[in-house]
C-alpha cells in the first residue's frame, strides 16, 4: 500500500443520534477515573490508603450537624449564582462576572445596613436591602449587556473588568466605613442591633439560604423551559438570525436576561451580607463566581443538574480541605483536586459528542461486512 | 513635585509582569483561543521557577559556590517547562477535545493557583521559616543583576538600565512577537486561523498546529512573567497569592493594547504605573482614596474595549473565532 494515502489511524466523526445513557455515562465515568487520578495524587501525598481518603472528604462535608450545615449553606451560595449566570449562558452570553455581581448586590446590602440603620425599623430596612442588591446587580449586569446588545463589545472581556471594578470599590467603602477606626475591616455590621440582619428561619442559620435556593431553582426551571422569555433565550442562543427573522427583539433579550442575571447574583450578595456573614469584605464572594461558570456549563446548563454538581465541587472542596488540614498539607490542595475532576468532565464532553473510529476496527468492519 | 525618576523605574518592574503575561495572551488569541488560564500559567510559571532554584539552592553545600549561568538556567529551564505543560493541557482540551474555552480556561486558572499556592506552601514549610514566606536571595540576585556601570550613570541609568535581565527580554519578546504577526508568513497564516479557520484550512494551513503552536509558545511567555515576579521583583520571595490579580490585568492589556504586542511595552509600563499611583498620589489622611485608584487599569481597559467596538474600524476588533473551537467537518 502507498505509504501516502494510508488511512489514519483513527478519525473523528461527530455522532448523529445520541443515545440517551450515554451522556449520563461517559460523565460518570469520567468522574470515576477523576476520583481515581485525585486518590492517586492523595496517596502519593499522604501516603494513606484511599479509602480513608475518602472517608476523610465525607466526614470533612457531613461529619457533624455544623459541617453539614456549612456544607448545605456552601452548596446554596454556590447553586445561586449558578442559577444566576445560566440564562445568560443559554442565550451564549458569556458572563464571567458573576463575582462582580454578587459583590455588587452584597456592597448595596451593607450600604443600606450601615446608612439606613438609624432612619428606619428593621423589617423596611431589609426591604430597602432586599431592593438595593437587587438593583445593584442588575445594573452591573446591565451595562456590558447594554454595550454587547448596541455595539457587540465582547461580554467575557467586559463582564471580566467588571468584577475587578466591583472589588475595587469594595475596597473603598470598606476603609470608608471601616470600624475600629484604623482597622480597614468593615467587622461585623450592627452586631448588637442586628438591624437588617435577615430573619433566621426554623432556629437554623443557614436554612433560609438553602430554602432559597431550592425555590429559585424551581422558579428558574420553569422560566427557562415553559416560558416564552425562556424560549427567547434559547432562540437567541441557537442563532440570532433566527431570532430576528421570527421576530425577536435580540437587543431586548440580550439587555432582560442579563438583567435578570445580575439582579439573581444580586441576591446572591444580599444572602451573603445579610443572612451568611454580617460583614463585606473583598473576598466575600470568594471566587464562586467563577466557580459558577463550571457548575453551570458541567450541569449543561440545567438548572436540576446543577443541585449535583454544585454538590459535587463543594464536597469535593471542603472535603480536600479536610484532607490538607489531617494530613498537614496545604489548602490549596482542595484548588489542584478541583482542577483536576474539571479537567476530566471539560474532557469528556468530547466523547459525548463525537465518535473515534480506529483504523483497525473499521477495517474489521469491512471484513465483516463482505 | 511629581518624583518621575523613583516613580518611572517602579511603574516599569510592575509593568513587565504584565507585558509578559500579554504577550502571551495575545499570540493565544491571536490563534482563536481566548485563554483565561493565563493567570493559572503565570502562577506556575513562577512556581516552577521557585521550585528549581530552591533545588539548586538546597544542592549546594555553599551559597557563595552559586554559578551564575546554572542558577538562571535552571529555574528558567523549569519555569519554561511548566508553563508548557500548562499550554499542552489547555490546548488538548480545547483543540482536540474542542472543549469550551471560557471553561477551560478558568478550570485551569483554579488548577494553576492552586498548584503554585500548594507547591508553594509546602517549600515554606520544608524550608522550615517563621515567616510565611520563602526567599531565594542567592539565585534571585543574578536575576536582578543589572548593568554594573547602570548606577553611575544618573537618573538615564535609573530609568532605563537599573532592571534585571529579563525585563529586557520581555520588551524584545513582544517586539519580536508584533514583527512575526505583522511581518512574516507564519504571522499572516496565525493571523488567518484567529480570524477564519475554515479559510485557513481551505489554503492549506494546519490549523491546528498554528493553534497549538501558538498558545503553548504564548503560556511559555506568559509563564516567565511569573517568574520575573517571583525572581526579580519580589527579590526571589514567594509567598502565596502575592501575585495577585495581575494575571487577569495582563488580559486586561491585551485588549488595552487592541492586540498589538508592540503597543504593549508602553502600555504595560501605564498599566503598572497606573497600579502603583495610589502611592504617589498625595492623599493624606484619606486612605480610602487609594483603592480608587487601583480601579483606573480596569476602568481604561473597559473605555477601550467600548470605543474599540464602537469604532468599528477592522483593524482593532478581536480575532473574529475569538473562543470558538474549530472542527472541519462543522457547517
Amino acid at each position: 500500500m502507498n505509504k501516502k494515502t494510508r488511512e489514519p489511524l483513527f478519525h473523528i466523526t461527530k455522532r448523529v443520534n445520541i443515545p440517551r445513557w450515554l451522556p449520563m455515562a461517559v460523565r460518570l465515568s469520567a468522574i470515576v477515573m477523576a476520583l481515581l487520578v485525585c486518590a492517586l495524587i492523595s496517596v502519593l501525598l499522604t501516603g494513606e490508603n484511599p479509602l480513608s481518603i475518602y472517608g476523610t472528604i465525607l466526614s470533612g462535608s457531613f461529619g457533624s450537624t455544623r459541617k453539614t450545615w456549612v456544607t448545605l449553606q456552601n452548596v446554596a451560595m454556590l447553586l445561586i449564582i449558578s442559577l444566576a449566570v445560566t440564562p445568560a449562558f443559554r442565550m451564549r452570553f458569556w458572563n464571567v462576572g458573576g463575582e462582580g455581581q454578587t459583590l455588587a448586590g452584597c456592597l448595596a446590602a451593607a450600604a443600606c445596613m450601615i446608612c439606613l440603620r438609624d432612619v428606619m425599623p428593621s423589617w423596611l430596612l431589609m426591604i430597602c436591602m432586599f431592593i438595593a442588591s437587587l438593583a445593584a446587580g442588575g445594573l452591573w449586569g446591565f451595562i456590558p449587556a447594554f454595550f454587547k446588545a448596541k455595539w457587540g463589545t465582547n461580554e467575557t472581556l467586559f463582564t471580566l473588568m467588571m468584577n475587578y471594578i466591583a472589588t475595587q470599590l469594595v475596597a473603598y467603602f470598606c476603609v470608608v466605613w471601616e470600624s475600629p477606626k484604623g482597622s480597614g475591616q468593615i467587622g461585623v455590621i450592627n452586631q448588637k442591633t442586628e438591624m437588617g440582619w435577615l430573619p433566621v428561619v426554623g432556629g437554623q442559620r443557614y436554612l433560609l439560604p438553602v430554602l432559597v435556593a431550592v425555590a429559585l431553582c424551581a422558579a428558574m426551571y420553569i422560566y427557562l423551559t415553559f416560558s416564552k422569555h425562556g424560549f427567547e433565550i434559547s432562540v437567541v442562543g441557537e442563532s440570532e438570525r433566527t431570532a430576528h427573522y421570527v421576530g425577536i427583539k435580540v437587543e431586548k433579550v440580550i439587555m432582560r436576561t442579563m438583567i435578570l442575571s445580575g439582579a439573581v447574583c444580586g441576591l446572591a450578595g444580599l444572602l451573603l451580607v445579610g443572612s451568611v456573614n454580617h460583614t463585606l469584605t473583598t473576598t466575600l464572594v470568594g471566587g464562586r463566581g467563577f466557580t459558577a461558570v463550571m457548575v453551570s456549563w458541567l450541569a449543561k446548563f440545567n438548572p436540576i443538574w446543577m443541585i449535583v454538581t454544585s454538590f459535587l465541587i463543594v464536597v469535593l472542596e471542603r472535603g480536600a480541605s479536610e484532607i490538607s488540614t489531617n494530613f498537614g498539607l496545604n489548602k490549596s490542595f482542595s484548588d489542584i483536586l478541583t482542577g483536576i475532576i474539571l479537567f476530566f468532565i471539560i474532557g469528556s464532553e468530547f466523547f459525548i459528542r463525537y465518535k473515534v473510529n480506529f483504523r483497525h476496527a473499521a477495517e474489521a468492519e469491512k471484513e465483516a461486512k463482505r | 513635585m511629581f518624583d518621575f525618576i523613583s516613580f518611572i523605574p517602579r511603574a516599569v518592574v510592575q509593568g513587565i509582569p504584565l507585558l509578559f503575561g500579554s504577550t502571551g495572551e495575545t499570540l493565544g488569541e491571536k490563534a482563536g483561543n481566548l485563554n483565561l488560564g493565563i493567570p493559572g500559567v503565570m502562577y506556575v510559571g513562577g512556581i516552577c521557577g521557585v521550585i528549581g532554584s530552591f533545588l539548586y539552592e538546597q544542592s549546594l553545600p555553599d551559597k557563595a559556590m552559586a554559578n551564575g549561568a546554572l542558577a538562571i538556567l535552571i529555574p528558567l529551564v523549569c519555569c519554561l517547562l511548566g508553563s508548557l505543560l500548562m499550554g499542552l493541557l489547555y490546548c488538548f482540551l480545547t483543540v482536540t477535545l474542542r472543549a469550551n474555552q471560557n471553561v477551560t480556561g478558568l478550570a485551569l486558572t483554579t488548577f494553576g493557583v492552586g498548584v503554585g499556592n500548594f507547591f508553594g506552601g509546602s517549600l515554606i514549610k520544608l524550608s522550615g521559616g517563621a515567616v510565611p514566606s520563602i526567599a531565594l536571595s542567592t539565585t534571585s540576585s543574578f536575576f536582578h543583576a543589572s548593568l554594573p556601570f547602570a548606577g553611575k550613570l544618573g537618573w538615564f541609568g535609573k530609568i532605563f538600565l537599573s532592571y534585571g535581565f529579563l525585563a529586557y527580554v520581555a520588551i524584545a519578546v513582544s517586539l519580536l512577537a508584533a514583527w512575526i504577526l505583522r511581518r512574516t508568513r507564519v504571522g499572516l497564516h496565525l493571523r488567518a486561523v484567529g480570524e477564519s479557520p475554515t479559510t485557513a484550512d481551505a489554503a492549506g494551513i494546519n490549523v491546528n498546529r498554528y493553534k497549538y503552536v501558538a498558545t503553548c509558545t504564548g503560556c511559555m511567555i506568559a509563564g516567565l512573567g511569573g517568574l520575573y515576579y517571583v525572581m526579580d521583583y519580589a527579590s526571589g520571595v514567594w509567598s502565596n497569592n502575592a501575585f495577585g490579580d495581575r494575571g487577569w490585568l495582563a488580559i486586561a492589556l491585551v485588549i488595552f493594547t487592541i492586540w498589538r504586542p508592540d503597543t504593549g511595552v508602553l502600555s504595560s509600563i501605564l498599566f503598572g504605573g497606573l497600579y502603583i499611583l495610589h502611592m504617589y498620589i498625595p492623599s493624606g489622611m484619606n486612605l480610602a482614596i487609594k483603592e480608587l485608584y487601583k480601579m483606573l487599569p480596569y476602568v481604561v481597559t473597559v473605555v477601550v474595549l467600548v470605543l474599540t467596538s464602537m469604532r468599528r474600524k477592522r483593524e482593532d476588533q478581536p480575532p473574529a473565532s475569538l473562543g470558538v473551537p474549530y472542527f472541519r467537518e462543522e457547517r
